[in-house]
Parts: C-alpha cells; structure tokens; sequence
C-alpha cells in the first residue's frame, strides 16, 4: 500500500522540477535592467498611501473556521462513506446524527450573521 | 501499470528485476504526465480563444498560423522574453515560490486519474482525500501570491479568491463523499469500475451538478471568476507578477481546469468505459485495444467537460463575491448536506447481505434490490427528490425575503408594497 506512493513522489520530484526549469531558461532568456521607477509597487499610478500589511477584515478569519469545521467533518464522513455496506443499520443512525449537529452548527453561523459578506 | 511491467517481466531480460521495470514505467509515465499537462496548455488556450470568440460572433486569433495555431507558442515566447520586475518591497521567497506552486500543484492531481483499464499512476485506495489534499495546496499558492506581493489590490484579491475557494470545497467533498458511499471505495479505478452498472451522472445527476459547479468556482473560471477581474481589482493577486511567473499561474489555472474535466469524468460519467462495450482486458477487444479505446472514450469525455467550461465562460456574466458567497454557504453546502444523508440512507437500506463472510446484516428493502437495479432507481429517485425539497425551499426563502425587502423599501418611501 505504501508502495503506491512510489509514483506519487516520482510525479512529485519532476514535476518539481519543471517550475525550476522554466525559471531557469526565462532567466537566461530575459532582459534584467531594473531600476527604481519600476521596481515601485502598483497603485494606479500613485504612490501607495499607508503600509500594506495592515489588518485585514475579519470576516475571512470567519469562513476560514466554518470551512475546518466542514472539513474536518467531511474527512471524518469518508471513513464511513467507504465503510457503509458493511456497518449495522444502527451506525446509520449515529452518523446521521453527527451530521445533524454540524448542519446545526450552520445554521447557528448563519443566523448569528457569520456568513454575510459585507 | 501492471499490465504493462507483466508484459516487460515476461520477456525474461537479464539482470532486469520487476521492481527495476515498475521504477522505469513510473519514471516513464510520469514524464509522459509532467510534459503533456502543461503542453495541453496550448491546446486549451487555442481552443478557448476561438470557442469564446465564435461565442461572441467573431473569429478569434487567425494570423499566427494556420487557423492561429501557433498564436499559443507567440505568447510563449514573448512571456519567456519579458522581463521580470519583482517589487522592491515583495517578500522574495514566497513571490518566487507561489507560481511554482500553483503548477505543482494541479499537475500532482493527475497521479490518481486512471486513464485505461490497468493504466494509472499509483492506484490509492485513499485517492479522494488525495485530491482534496493536493487541491488545496492550490488555494495556498494563491494566497502566498497575494501575501508576498506587498500590495494592497494583491492582497484583497487575494483574500477575496481564497475565501472563495474555502467556500466551494465543501460542496465538492461532500458530493465526493456520496459518490464514495455509493462505490463503496476510494481509489478511483474502483470507481469507475463500479459504474459499470449505471454511471453516476445517471443516478446521482444532483451530486454531479454540484460536484460540476463547486469545481468550476474552485479552478476561478468564470462565472466565478472575479480572479482574474481585470475592470474590478486591477489583476488581482498577480498583479505584480510578470514574464514568465504570469504564465505558471495560467498554467496552473488551465491544467487545474483539465484536471476538474478528467476529475469529472472518470466520478461521474464512468472514466475510460464505453457503454455496451467491455474494454478490459479480458473484453473481445482483446488487451491491446481494449484500454486504447477506453483511453479515447476518457479523453472524448474530458473534452466535452472542457467545452462546457469554456461554452460557460464565454455565456455567463460574472457573479458578484457576496452572492458567490451566499450559494456557496446557504444553498450549497446544506443541498450537499441533505445529499449526503439522503445517499447514506438509501445505500444502506438496500444493501445485500454478508459478502465474502463478512457477517453483515442486509438492509430491510434488500427485497428490492435486483442486483443493482433497484438501487440505482432508488438513488435517482432520491435525487430528484432533494432537488425538489431544495428548490422549494429556497424558492420559499427567496418569496419571503424579496416581500420583506419590498415591505421596507415601501416603508421608507411610503409607497404601497403588493
């Protein structure tokens, strides 16, 4: 089972290769004349006006937890998923029960107002 | 694979051990993979170019070939010779990693796709949360862009696209977890061989639907594609990115795009089968032909999925982030939810009894099963169902919130509401 991965790791070291390779033949390929008018950042042609890094808002924070929250209950689904045919009729139940909980989950998100984009 | 080194073991070569031919046809394959993935991106280019041009009652790029078949290599070379300004105040490691990245990244997703009977990369039995897993990856490079830019459009765009992208994985893995619960396996030979009874999109056209959309706003297509919305946000989150680094994100966007095709296909219209004919190896095709036919029938697969994409490009208009976000969240996810439970439900009550001595009990509406039949009625019943309850629901939802929205518009401008 493990040797399935052989493959994986095969694919992996090439293709990480072909981004380093491309970078390397743009880089001979290229002309480098940098000089500071160019090098500024982007800001339609204006000087930028306050530091970037700054706060971001907090509703991405939000959705980044409700979707580990989703995940993590996807991920825990899958063993079931591939496990169905074979488990008693009363796992059924359980498992319906666990989704329940997560979907109560949303909803409680969604009348606190988490998932409004504004 | 197999098939393939059996065949290279059989002719007894000296000093050539079986693991040594399995090394070689990996390191072959994968060769195939890592340079044919991104060279379809000159198919995928042209291609989109001319559909969405004749979309648009035009012709396209015709001047830089036959039919502007080399107008791909034109831009190539003009982003190879482009030079690269890097922002003075960029964070270097991530700037230079992220396109990287995001090449890396779609071309791993094709390490699980099986592209005949016998012929794939490495036959995981974990391969679903493998392609969530390498999926994801994606959304990170995006995110190390947008961050390392050091520019304010960069970053916002880059936080809009990847709350996006949180959005619709969630659709995307619970279908994928209906259509595991139906096949029984993860690995994704095992579940195209389990269509073999009725493909997926038949018995289970909500999930597929679903599955289908999540993909598409999860590559940044359009309509989902305020990525790369050039009047919106400048560029986006390569805005400060040129040359050739540009051109690893399109890479990766179109062989992201090819993969969710090949993705598509091999789940839900049954990978490299053809209808009434058996390809296996054991079919009157015979070994030779019959995974050469099944290769074309997956790859004619993968290119209808591909025009739809690109026929939806060029159709729809673009969605705005907060009513992506609301399908995303309020409709999509519980439809998806409701699925699944749906699915398990009926799977479980019509499964046969013990198999291979596992003593398991059978399901109370076993009667019906029919070898299979009764079951794939079952689901597309079900299916149909969940599509009801949840249009009906929604329709509700929308009435109820629209005369709310109208009772407080009158209410402020004193005008009658119906």
């Amino acid at each position: 089972m493990l040797q399935d991965f052989e493959f994986v790791g095969v694919l992996g070291f090439i293709t990480f290769t072909i981004p380093v390779v491309t970078l390397i033949f743009a880089w001979l390929l290229r002309p480098k004349k940098p000089n500071a008018a160019k090098q500024e950042t982007y800001e339609s042609g204006i000087e930028t006006i306050g530091e970037t890094w700054v706060q971001f808002k907090a509703q991405y924070y939000i959705y980044a937890i409700v979707f580990v929250v989703f995940d993590i209950e996807a991920i825990f689904l899958l063993p079931f998923a591939v496990a169905l045919r074979q488990l008693p009729l009363y796992a059924l139940l359980w498992a319906i029960i666990f989704i329940l909980l997560l979907l109560d989950g949303l909803l409680y998100g969604w009348r606190k107002g988490a998932l409004h984009w504004n | 694979m197999q098939p393939i080194v059996d065949w290279v073991v059989s002719f007894d070569i000296p000093y050539v051990t079986e693991p040594m031919v399995r090394f070689i046809s990996h390191i072959i394959l994968a060769s195939i993979i890592a340079v044919i993935a991104p060279g379809m991106l000159i198919v995928l280019t042209w291609l989109e170019r001319k559909i969405i041009a004749r979309i648009q009652d035009r012709i396209g790029p015709n001047r830089a070939g036959p039919f502007g078949l080399l107008q791909a290599f034109a831009d190539m070379i003009k982003m190879f010779t482009k030079e690269d300004i890097t922002p003075a105040v960029a964070d270097r490691i991530p700037f230079n990693i992220s396109p990287g990245l995001a090449v890396f990244s779609s071309i791993m997703l094709f390490a699980v796709i099986p592209f005949a009977p016998g012929i794939i990369g490495a036959d995981l039995n974990v391969a679903v949360i493998y392609i969530i897993g390498v999926g994801g990856l994606g959304t990170l490079a995006i995110l190390m862009a947008g961050w390392a830019s050091n520019n304010k459009y960069a970053m916002l765009g880059g936080f809009r696209v990847v709350a996006m992208m949180l959005t619709y994985e969630i659709p995307m893995v619970l279908t994928l977890t209906a259509v595991v619960m139906v096949s029984g396996s993860m690995s994704l030979q095992s579940i195209v061989e389990a269509q073999s009874g009725m493909w997926y999109i038949i018995t289970m056209p909500v999930a597929f639907a679903i599955f289908f959309f999540a993909g598409v706003a999860e590559t940044g297509r359009s309509p989902f594609d305020l990525v790369e919305a050039e009047s919106e946000i400048i560029a986006g989150f390569h805005t400060e990115y040129s040359g050739i680094k540009f051109g690893m994100f399109m890479i990766g966007e179109y062989v992201h795009m090819f993969s969710l095709a090949f993705l598509a296909a091999v789940i839900f219209l049954g990978g490299w089968q053809v209808p009434f004919i058996n390809v296996g190896p054991d079919g009157f095709l015979g070994p030779l032909f019959g995974p050469i036919v099944g290769f074309i029938s997956l790859i004619i697969k993968v290119f209808i999925f591909v025009f739809i994409m690109m026929w939806m490009r060029g159709t729809l208009p673009r969605f705005r982030i907060d009513h992506l976000q609301d399908l995303g969240w309020k409709f999509l996810v519980p439809v998806s939810i409701f699925l699944v439970i749906v699915v398990a439900v009926v799977v479980r009550l019509f499964a046969p009894g013990s198999t291979a001595g596992v003593p398991v009990e059978a399901g109370p509406l076993n009667a019906l099963y029919f070898n299979g039949a009764g079951e794939v009625v079952a689901l597309i019943i079900a299916n149909v169902l969940v599509l009801a309850i949840s249009l009906f629901v929604v329709t509700r939802v929308a009435r109820r919130s629209r005369s709310k929205g109208l009772r407080a518009v009158s209410a402020v401008e004193g005008v009658p509401a119906k």
